[in-house]
């Protein structure tokens, strides 16, 4: 392998050349800077973000480039979730700088973590091979376990933060385990070699158990039920731009790669693999569902809906086909952008100093300030799945491939759930809207978090109007994964 | 013949160290276990002719992690008796779950077929001529250079989250200022006064 | 434009006092409401001249209301000779009870919302009666049960008239329900429900059947029967009359304007509108004739002996309305309608002048309260006997024109039910004449059986009540012999210029009444005077002896007085049952089925769900890794082992 090689490699992973460069430059800026200069280095990690967007756009195309001996890949697939990821990245990096302002917490680290864990997300989704996969898992966990603990003086941030690591090295430590099953059985890493290989020999047992490792690994990163025991935890104690972060980008990016290496390697093995994911998504439908009901804490409820949600995404990844994964990509994009939306309303709950997260704190929301409460109201409803906001047409373009499928029991306990889910999203509107008023909560200083929640909205709102554009990259993205 | 009896004993030793690693009462025990099954797996790479990682494996788990665990399991004031009370309450299901888990490897273990790729670079680790170190670094930076930069980020956010942790800067606390040290004059340093005897200063 | 004047301005009255009245004031919002209706009276008379007299009937269309399919329902307004005058009764009568009502609920602070629903009810009548088919029809019908159920229960407070108002809607849903199903069945049969393509296709379907669960029925006497149920119902005949006299906890102008002059006449008005139908359905007609003459007498035997002043005139009104019903099934569907607009006026004007006496007595309605006040109340008690002697037919009056051809006609039908109808009628005459004279002289004169002060005390009514009952008794005194030649007369056919259709076989009917023999003739008259001579004799001359008879409670008289003991028989019929039945279904199907096993169960179970997955997050890392560890060994197991693809 020559060094020309290697140099023709470069342009395949600009977006991740610049986003790794970039945010190093932003690092030795802060450090020069000092303790005070969140703002900037936010800006400037902003920036990074949008250049490595840019890049990403830039090297989008419907055709597969492989790079690094085949261990890197880029396509249509990984192009539109790294869009996304970026975009999750930029937005629950901007809506923090508020909460970290008044929390004490202004430290220039924080972009950076947040830049590096997207990194981490890039690398993931761009794998093509075992090692990359579990190299750009770790980057994106590492970063994330620091983030959880972030408020290190808060004691259920670091007890978050622990958590999260501990569990989170027990989940690597049974991908590690897949990973080194699957090599030994078919002697490759690489997930194309692993397909011919699975192709022409079938699945032997040794590749079956390592398999259900692998996906137990990638579950726990999605958080679907019975791997989700960190997240109500995790959520609650992490800081709330953190589990904002949580609850967006690692999702996209774990589910991403989740498809890649089912759809990909272990194509063949869809007969076994699908029973596993149909259990993961019914188990995390229903106990999203169930178990949010009991939570008066909104960002432990938050915790249940977004395992609930992975359980409606994942029904896409039961129907398969092209069909199927357009619908979990659709679905992701749109949970993204409700659920950064309901996070920056969680945000503004902020009272006499101190950020209040109980769901009894929002009541009668509707007289002291209408607008957070109609955002509130509209950000529910599209989580309901009511026509015509987004969060219907996600359930419907994931529900659909189901019943084309046949399995009509399966969407039938997904509508179920859906309409259990329902309580716990009313319960909330009933608190805003017919309870007696709290007082009002304190006006934020910057006006980003109002921008990006009417953005949010907005695009919630009139996505019935405009749905083409997300379609069909969703629909690009999704061929360039399943043939 | 000997290679055979050496991969027993080795991997024997390093089995029963991991199995006393969570056994052992005394947290101290523990960590010395653990040293004891880190020497036995170096063990077991230098029979497969990994020296390089061998010795990586001593001197970066052994004498770097290992003792810094050593430390921190002395500094830390925790009764891990107490920790381990509930150890038995689950001991019946978490030992049928395990063994479940345990009977299913070895079942279908057993009788399956390791693929020959996988088992290949065994019989010869490197190429004639080439030192193991010479023969990592011309992978490393070649083929697998993606993931060894990658791996180096990783490292970065491990640092980053480690000064982000416990970096304190605490008020109140003199530091030292080289600068101002090296810089400073005998006359800002010192001063001359007439004490009047008896008076004091 | 002036027909929808004459429907609309009611509306519009309604909606001014019904929504601005708190704006307007109590005053502003009943003149306003007055003055709408009182110009749509006198554009009703202009209409009324214009179509009956001048002959220029017409049909006005306004909308489209329904396109389903096959069915197309116009919102328009049919206007005929047969609309005209039912024009002319509802908004004449309803203006002046409009004015009437001015004096007498001046003390009453809901008046805007009393007048609001008046005007309604003058547009849900208007509604009815000007309609061209029969989803407007039933749209009419429907309204004016509903102002009917609001005004019975004006007085909301009293639980009486709540129950009263409660009683009146729900037997007039009986009613309603065969009206609907009759519809219902014009549809299936004429695949329209606009009248002039049902009334001309008629004849032709005259023969067609119904199959239904075995039986052939023909399909005319159906529909007819069924359309005729819903008339029974609106207009209180034998057998669903019950909540008539229930529906005089209203008001007394209410009783006055719906339960005697307007909306108890929609049966009958039904009846005469859909007579192209009934023609071709001699069965129906018989059902009808036997139906009004039961009513008639039934209502006026109940009569006799009933002590409140408005509960006689509402058993009145029950049997005059009979009369109504049987003219109409002996196919004299003019005398029907003539009978109609007499009695507007003198039942109006009984009503009406009934309540100036309340009025005077300080509400007191027992007639064996009252009592020799004549001298007190001179104008009321003139006036008062005049509707008397109109409803009982001395000649002259408007009474003795109407109730005289219809009692005629039926004799001169020369049928089994037409004979019937006759000798019940004539009883019924004799009847109404007893308790009519015995209603006027148990509360102007007789000895004074109530209160002393409150008798010495009554005082004659303002002049906005009198000014409308000299009205309605000019109506009393002068319908009869100015438009007894155009309704049952020779001028009939150009009077009614096809609005009421009679075939060929009764065509002659109203013209044999003056060939029928004399003692016919006389019947009617001779009956009124037996009844007024026994009324003189009881109350007059021997007072003492009725009061005995009533104290003596023989059977017949207790029979009389609980009105037949219909309403224990129905509360043992059909309202013990029903409670019963929806006590079952409250307890039983909603409480512990629904309930149990439906929203609350599954929401309880949802909720139980919700604390196990709750308790599930214990907290403790252990148990996390330990649940991650079960994941993986349950799947592991089941792909090695269950699954399909197991090796």
């Amino acid at each position: 392998m020559t060094y020309q090689t290697l140099l023709g490699y470069l342009p395949a992973i600009m977006p991740e050349l610049v986003l790794g460069g970039g945010i190093m430059l932003v690092l030795l800026y802060g450090v020069f800077r000092g303790e005070r200069s969140l703002i900037s280095t936010a800006l400037l990690t902003l920036l990074v973000l949008c250049v490595a967007a840019y890049y990403v756009v830039l090297g989008a195309s419907d055709a597969r480039v492989l790079a690094f001996g085949g261990s890197v890949v880029i396509d249509p697939f990984a192009s539109f979730l790294k869009l996304l990821i970026l975009g999750a990245s930029a937005v629950a990096m901007i809506m923090a700088l508020e909460f970290l302002k008044h929390e004490k917490l202004n430290r220039f680290e924080y972009p950076v973590l947040i830049g590096l864990s997207a990194l981490g997300m890039l690398i993931m989704v761009s794998a093509n091979d075992l090692m990359v996969l579990y190299v750009g898992l770790e980057m994106q966990s590492l970063a994330l376990y620091v983030l959880a603990a972030f408020s290190r003086d808060n004691t259920r941030s670091t007890e978050a933060g622990l958590k999260y690591f501990v569990l989170g090295a027990l989940s690597s430590g049974m991908l590690l385990y897949g990973i080194s099953l699957i090599y030994g059985m078919s002697g490759t890493l690489n997930f194309d070699v692993l397909k011919g290989v699975i192709e022409t020999q079938g699945m032997s047992i040794g590749l079956v158990i390592g398999m259900v490792f692998l996906a137990a690994g990638l579950a726990f990163k999605i958080s679907a039920a019975p791997f989700h025991m960190w997240t109500p935890d995790v959520y609650e104690g992490a800081p709330t731009p953190v589990t904002a972060f949580f609850a967006a980008a690692p999702k996209v990016a774990a589910m991403g790669l989740f498809l890649r290496v089912l759809f990909g390697p272990f194509e063949a093995a869809v007969a076994q693999w699908q029973q596993i994911i149909i259990v993961l998504s019914v188990a995390s439908m229903t106990l999203g569902a169930f178990a949010a009901i009991g939570q008066s804490n909104i960002k432990r409820l938050m915790a249940y809906s977004s395992i609930g949600h992975v359980g409606f995404a994942l029904l896409g990844f039961v129907a398969g086909g092209e069909a199927g994964v357009k619908g979990v990509l659709i679905y992701l994009a749109i949970y993204v952008a409700m659920t950064l939306g309901a996070f920056i309303c969680i945000l503004a709950m902020r009272r006499e100093g101190r950020q209040v997260e109980e769901i009894a704190d929002l009541s009668g929301l509707s007289t002291t300030q209408p607008g957070l409460a109609l955002a509130l109201l509209v950000l529910m409803f599209s989580m309901i799945g009511i026509p015509p906001f987004a969060g219907f047409w996600a359930k419907f373009y994931v529900f659909l491939p189901v019943v084309e499928q046949g399995l009509y029991w399966l969407a039938v306990v997904g509508f179920l759930a859906s309409v259990v889910s329902a309580v716990y999203y009313l319960k909330i509107l009933r608190v805003i809207y017919f309870d007696d008023p709290a007082p009002r909560f304190t006006e934020p200083s910057y006006p980003g978090n109002g921008v990006l929640l009417a953005m949010s909205v907005l695009f919630i709102t009139f996505f019935i109007f405009w749905p083409a554009p997300l379609l069909n990259a969703a629909g690009v993205a999704a061929s360039s994964l399943v043939k | 013949m000997l290679m055979a009896l050496a991969f027993y004993l080795f991997a024997a030793v390093l089995t029963v160290a991991a199995v006393m690693v969570i056994a052992a009462r005394n947290p101290v025990h523990s960590v010395l276990f653990l040293i004891l099954a880190f020497f036995n797996a170096a063990g077991l790479f230098v029979l497969l002719g990994a020296e390089f990682l061998a010795m990586t494996l001593v001197i970066v788990y052994v004498g770097a992690v290992a003792v810094l665990f050593l430390f921190v399991v002395m500094m830390l004031d925790i009764d891990f008796t107490e920790l381990r009370e509930g150890f038995l309450n689950y001991a019946p299901i978490g030992g049928l779950i395990g063994g479940v888990l345990l009977i299913e490897l070895v079942l279908f273990l057993g009788g399956m077929m390791v693929a020959p790729a996988s088992s290949a670079p065994r019989a010869s680790p490197v190429r004639e001529g080439v030192s193991n170190t010479q023969a990592l670094g011309e992978v490393i930076y070649t083929q697998y250079i993606f993931v060894f930069q990658a791996a180096g980020m990783i490292l970065l956010i491990a640092m980053i989250g480690a000064i982000v942790l416990t970096l304190r800067e605490r008020t109140g606390v003199r530091r030292q200022n080289v600068a101002a040290q090296v810089g400073r004059t005998r006359a800002q340093a010192v001063e001359n006064v007439d004490i009047k005897p008896g008076a004091g200063i | 434009m002036l027909y929808e004047l004459i429907v609309f301005l009611p509306l519009a009255g309604a909606l001014i006092a019904g929504l601005f009245g708190r704006a307007l004031g109590e005053h502003g919002a009943e003149i306003t409401a007055t003055l709408l209706l009182c110009i749509a009276a006198v554009l009703s008379a202009f209409a009324f001249y214009d179509v009956a007299i001048l002959g220029n009937a017409k049909t006005v269309v306004i909308a489209n209301f329904i396109t389903s399919g096959d069915m197309v329902v116009d919102w328009s307004l049919r206007i005929d000779t047969l609309t005209a005058v039912m024009l002319v009764v509802v908004n004449g009568v309803s203006s002046l009870v409009h004015i009437y009502s001015i004096g007498y609920m001046h003390e009453d602070e809901a008046r805007p919302r009393f007048f609001a629903y008046l005007s309604l009810f003058t547009f849900a009548m208007l509604m009815l009666v000007t309609s061209d088919n029969f989803v407007q029809m039933f749209f009419g019908w429907e309204g004016v049960g509903l102002a009917s159920y609001l005004l019975i229960g004006f007085w909301f407070k009293k639980p009486s008239a709540n129950a009263a108002a409660m009683k009146a809607f729900i037997v007039n849903r009986v009613g309603d329900f065969g009206f609907a199903l009759g519809i219902f069945g014009v549809f299936f049969l004429f695949g329209s429900l606009e009248f002039k393509t049902v009334f001309d296709a008629a004849q032709a379907k005259s023969g067609a059947v119904f199959t239904f669960a075995g039986f052939e029925l023909n399909a005319l006497t159906t529909i007819c029967l069924l359309l005729f149920m819903g008339a029974c119902g609106k207009s209180a005949q034998f057998l669903l009359h019950t909540w008539l006299p229930d529906a005089m906890e209203g008001p007394t102008p209410v009783s006055a304007l719906i339960h005697a002059a307007t909306m108890v006449t929609a049966g009958v008005f039904l009846v005469c509108r859909c007579s192209p139908m009934f023609e071709y359905a001699p069965d129906a007609l018989a059902v009808v004739t036997i139906v009004g003459a039961t009513t008639a007498f039934f209502a006026a035997t109940v009569g006799l002996f009933q002590n409140d002043i408005k509960r006689v005139i509402a058993y009145s009104t029950c049997s005059q309305l009979g009369y109504m019903f049987f003219a109409a099934g002996v196919s004299a569907y003019e005398a029907a309608m003539f009978h109609l607009f007499t009695h507007a006026f003198f039942k109006a004007l009984l009503f009406l002048g009934a309540g100036s006496v309340i009025h005077a007595l300080h509400h007191e309605q027992d007639m064996r309260q009252m009592g020799a006040i004549w001298r007190k109340v001179p104008l009321t008690w003139g006036l008062m006997l005049i509707g008397t002697l109109a409803l009982t037919g001395f000649p002259g009056l408007s009474g003795y024109f109407s109730k005289d051809a219809i009692i005629e006609s039926a004799y001169a039908a020369q049928s089994q039910v037409g004979t019937y109808a006759f000798v019940l009628s004539v009883a019924a005459a004799a009847m109404t004449s007893f308790y009519s004279w015995r209603l006027a002289f148990m509360t102007f004169h007789g000895p004074r059986r109530g209160d002393p002060h409150v008798l010495d005390e009554a005082h004659e009514s303002p002049w906005v009540m009198v000014g409308p009952l000299v009205l309605l008794a000019i109506g009393a005194v002068a319908a009869g012999v100015v438009f007894a030649e155009y309704f049952i007369g020779h001028h009939r056919a150009d009077f009614w210029r096809g609005a009421i259709f009679v075939s060929d076989a009764h065509k002659a009917l109203l013209d044999e009444i003056h060939e029928v023999p004399k003692w016919v003739k006389y019947a009617p008259l001779v009956a009124m005077v037996i009844g007024l001579g026994f009324a003189y004799y009881f109350y007059i001359v021997n007072p003492a002896l009725s009061a005995r008879m009533a104290a003596r409670q023989g059977p017949l008289y207790q029979f009389l007085y609980n009105k037949w003991y219909f309403d224990e028989l129905y509360d043992a019929i059909f309202v013990r049952p029903a409670k019963w039945l929806g006590r079952l279904f409250w307890k039983g199907g909603d409480g512990w089925l629904i309930d149990g096993f439906g929203p609350n169960g599954i929401a309880a179970r949802v909720l139980d769900t919700t604390a196990q997955a709750v308790r599930l997050q214990s907290g403790y890392v252990y148990w996390y890794a330990f649940v991650m560890l079960i994941g993986v060994t349950v799947a592991i197991s089941y792909l090695l082992t269950v699954s399909p693809g197991a090796p």
